[in-house]
């Protein structure tokens, strides 16, 4: 046991709703006052295949999830061969007699405990079909690991709300059959991870992608226009489901070409609005990238990164697209890319994006993965009152009147010039993706296109001084400084944990704006660090190539993992270490 | 009230001269004037062509946007103000080559946009080559032996996607094409005005005077518009003889009229300051 808590992991074939019951038990240990880590993984299949969902949930909190499972549910014996391997020591497996055969080698190991449970039997003695096994599978967990029953049917209750009432009273049957079997068995008793009682404090469990979703709705975008496509979908479903109670229009679009270029034409016609997709999608969108650039019309895209080239592992996680969202589209012009790293971030940095993008009247990226996408994590309710919507440069009517004459494209000082929106009298204007005028005319004037180009580029300028200083994560002066953008900050945060009881200090500097790149800063940390490695969920170290180019300072320490799948912290902790060593 | 002064622009069209734009450039103008829309309550969206160059040369609100994708520009816009005019202009290479998805999705979802192809069977601004319309067996830069591929029917299309108002105009009638724009402006839910729009510097076969050879107005016979199978008949004639006017129009509700988030408010005029989340958020517990 790392500290006080329980890393729970349930495994089954895909279809038959483990997502759903990991999230309860999630929800539930939520509700139990710890914090909560809930990830999932799933092949891109409907039916068939294996699926996880691993709860980390610890009384201090937790930033990822990790490689060890305390118990493991295992509602087929796939799940046993494809886990055994991770289990702590002493650790449980529930399973089902029925449906797993287990060696007698596995048996017998001293070092598991095996909780032998007629799964499938009490889901059908409450009445249930196959699928409730799993809502039995979670009551027996949370007798095993010291859950209040109540909390747990409450859990269901409301993660089944609005389902058919035999549904939502059939799991909780099925759940309680489950619990008291465990119970009146007397079985667990030596188990070791607890969930301590006392715990009152109740947090958020959510994804990145809801944070997003939040974020946007309370930075007031009104227009959401996307394609579905995986890690980025959850967005999609959730601005669809608030979409009558906030006013939103929600556009399922026919492809990600109409998802921008509807969205530009919202904004453009005053209405916050954002898109999202992952990287096919994005390569779709890259055109309208550059009219929305070109134009100086706001736009927040959402790229949520899984692994390429093409289709790749379509329900994996990488950090392979940094390159590509810094460089899509012909021709040079700013754009902000923005990583958040936690859910939090999602959320705070989202509403950024919009203020950002309409101030400078530039794109804005949201840079995410799958893992950040679509993991659960507890956090505290987000403070929302010191939050501010900034519209930039629009003008009213008034001021517009005493103009002589409105010039959308003004070269001013700033490089930002005063924006109108179809509506007003005296603010007419013709936007067009080819180079123009500070009237908005097409023009391939040598002198115009020289001017225009500056002017869209001194915008940048001015939101280099406004965009928050990247800073270092854990103590100033470390042994080492891990480097890092992204989902990654989770495990290494939990690597800094981990190093720091083996008495090494480590720290971590988050990189959070890809652009425009905090170089200064940058170069200055890195300067002053003792050891700098950099940790990334790619094939070619793009943010280290990223750091090269804009600082001149080359990176020599690479952790890289482009497998498809998440570090987990105790991978970091000993490369870290080994190196050191080695060092 | 609107007239002509007020839509002018200081830039002039730089289209080849004699060049079937203009007439439509001038029935745009007029039908505005007719229906007496404020200019700054109207945008026109155009992608990108001879033709797309359209709305600089209108003084409106205006957006140029890029090859294909004037329909989803002008679909993000309508929805985020339903108070405004909005109309879509591009030629045929735009709208039923590269954008021709966007356009048979703009016609099954039956938004108030009116929408102008100008058709010219070639592509204009790249100098000429074949495009989607250009009659079997022509012969261009990109096709010199000859079109194989039979060419696309807009109208027949049109009707098989649901359009809820189709017809087609021709740049010498230009009083009659007025009448159809406002029409179509008129017309609650997606209009399409296919223009026939010669191209006097590449399109060598289909001029100003073999169109005036073969068509015909469809308001000059007793074609019935609210017939499908009526429409469909008449979409099928081409090389000798040619109907314009309308060949159908329905009511169908608006997609934007089955939005109760916009019933009272355009979203460009909903408050945004102060959005309380606290209930989603509660949710989250
Ligand atoms: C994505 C993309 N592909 C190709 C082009 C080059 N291009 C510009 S206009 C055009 C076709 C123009 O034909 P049409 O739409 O019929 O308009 P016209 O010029 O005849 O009015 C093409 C292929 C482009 N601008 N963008
Ligand atoms: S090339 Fe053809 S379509 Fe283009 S401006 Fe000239 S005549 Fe008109």
């Amino acid at each position: 046991m790392e500290q006080e808590g329980i890393s729970w992991k349930i495994g089954g074939e895909a279809g038959y709703g483990i997502m759903t019951t990991g999230y309860i038990f999630a929800k539930t240990c939520s509700r139990a006052g710890l914090h909560v880590f809930g990830h999932t993984e799933y092949p891109s299949l409907i039916r068939g295949g294996h699926n996880t969902y691993q709860v980390t949930a610890m009384v201090s909190e937790v930033f990822s999830h990790v490689k060890h499972v305390d118990l493991l549910v295992a509602l087929n014996e796939e799940t046993i061969d494809l886990h055994i391997e991770e289990l702590a020591l002493r650790g449980g497996i529930i399973h089902d007699e029925d449906n797993t055969v287990l060696s007698n080698e596995k048996k017998n190991r001293d070092d598991i405990r095996l909780y032998s449970i007629p799964l499938r039997q009490l889901a059908e003695e409450s009445g249930g079909r196959r699928i409730m096994t799993n809502s039995v599978a979670i009551g027996a967990s949370a007798a095993l690991v010291g859950l209040n029953f109540e909390m747990l049917s409450n859990v269901i209750g409301d993660v089944y709300h609005g389902k058919a009432k035999e549904v939502v009273e059939g799991n909780i049957k099925a759940a309680q059959r489950g619990y008291s079997y465990m119970r009146k068995q007397g079985m667990g008793k030596e188990f070791g991870p607890r969930i301590p009682k006392t715990l009152r404090k109740r947090r958020m469990l959510l994804t990145g992608n809801h944070a997003v979703g939040l974020g946007a709705i309370k930075a007031g975008c009104k227009f959401y226009s996307a394609y579905p496509m995986t890690p980025a979908s959850s967005i999609l479903h959730f601005m669809a489901s608030q979409e009558r109670r906030f006013n939103l229009v929600v556009k399922h679009a026919e492809d990600e070409i109409a998802s921008i270029n509807m969205a530009i034409g919202a904004s453009f016609a005053g209405v916050r609005a954002m898109t999202a997709t992952s990287g096919g999608g994005f390569s779709l969108m890259s055109e309208g990238l550059g009219l929305a650039a070109m134009t100086e019309t706001p736009l927040v895209i959402v790229v949520s990164q899984r692994p390429g080239p093409s289709t790749g592992l379509p329900t994996r996680t990488e950090q392979g697209d940094l390159r590509f969202v810094l460089n899509a589209s012909q021709g040079d012009f700013p754009r902000f890319v923005i990583a958040p790293g936690d859910v939090v971030d999602c959320f705070y940095r989202t509403i950024e994006a919009f203020n950002l993008s309409e101030k400078y009247q530039c794109p804005a990226i949201l840079l995410l993965d799958k893992y950040l996408s679509e993991s659960h994590k507890t956090t505290e309710q987000f403070e929302v009152s010191k939050i501010v919507i900034d519209r930039g440069l629009m003008i009213d009517d008034e001021t517009l009147e005493e103009d002589k004459e409105f010039k959308r494209y003004k070269i001013t000082a700033t490089g930002i010039s005063p924006r109108t929106i179809p509506s007003q009298k005296k603010g007419r204007f013709t936007a067009t993706g080819n180079e123009h005028d500070e009237t908005g005319y097409v023009s391939e004037d040598k002198a115009i296109r020289t001017k225009m180009m500056n002017k869209r580029y001194r915008k940048f300028r001015h939101a280099r001084k406004e965009i928050p200083e990247p800073t270092l994560l854990g103590p100033k002066n470390a042994e080492v400084t891990m480097i890092g953008w992204g989902s990654t900050k989770g495990p290494i945060r939990e690597a800094m944990r981990l190093l720091k009881r083996e008495g090494i200090d480590a720290n971590l500097l988050q990189i959070v704006y890809l652009s425009p790149f905090p170089k200064n800063s940058v170069a200055r940390i890195l300067e002053t660090a003792e050891r700098v490695v950099v940790i990334e969920n790619n094939k070619t170290a793009q943010l280290a190539r990223l750091i090269m180019e804009e600082t001149g300072i080359e990176v020599k320490e690479k952790m890289l993992k482009y497998d498809g799948r998440q570090f987990f912290p105790i991978d970091i902790c000993r490369y870290v270490k080994e190196a050191s060593r080695i060092g | 009230m609107v007239d002509l002064a007020d839509l002018t622009t200081i830039e002039q069209p730089n289209w080849c001269p004699g060049c079937g734009n203009f007439p439509i450039w001038h029935a745009l103008k007029s039908a505005i004037i007719e229906l007496g829309i404020d200019p700054f309550n109207v945008t026109i969206f155009s992608g990108i062509g001879c033709s797309s160059k359209m709305p600089h040369w209108i003084n409106t609100y205006g957006f140029h946007t890029i090859h294909g994708r004037p329909l989803p520009v002008a679909t993000g816009a309508r929805l985020a103000n339903t108070d405004l005019t909005v109309v879509a202009v591009g030629g045929d290479g735009d709208g039923y080559g590269i954008g021709i998805g966007h356009f048979i999705h703009a016609m099954r979802r039956n938004l108030n946009i009116t929408y102008l192809v100008t058709n010219n069977q070639v592509y204009g601004l790249t100098t000429g080559q074949t495009s989607p319309t250009s009659d079997r067996g022509f012969s261009s830069k990109s096709t010199p032996t000859g079109v194989i591929e039979v060419p696309i029917n807009p109208i027949a299309l049109a009707i098989a996607s649901n359009a809820t108002y189709i017809s087609r105009g021709f740049s010498k009638e230009l009083n009659h094409l007025t009448q159809l724009i406002v029409d179509g402006i008129r017309h609650e839910g997606f209009a399409l005005i296919d223009v026939l729009q010669p191209c006097v510097t590449f399109n060598r076969k289909n001029t100003y005077k073999w169109f005036s050879e073969r068509i015909y107005k469809l308001e000059d016979t007793n074609h019935d518009i609210t017939s499908k199978q009526a429409a469909f008949q008449k979409s099928l004639e081409w090389n000798n003889h040619i109907p314009i006017g309308i060949f159908y129009e329905e009511t169908r509700p608006t997609y934007e009229n089955e939005l109760p988030q916009i019933a009272e408010t355009p979203l460009a005029k909903q408050e945004i300051q102060d959005i309380d989340i606290t209930s989603v958020m509660a949710e989250f517990f």
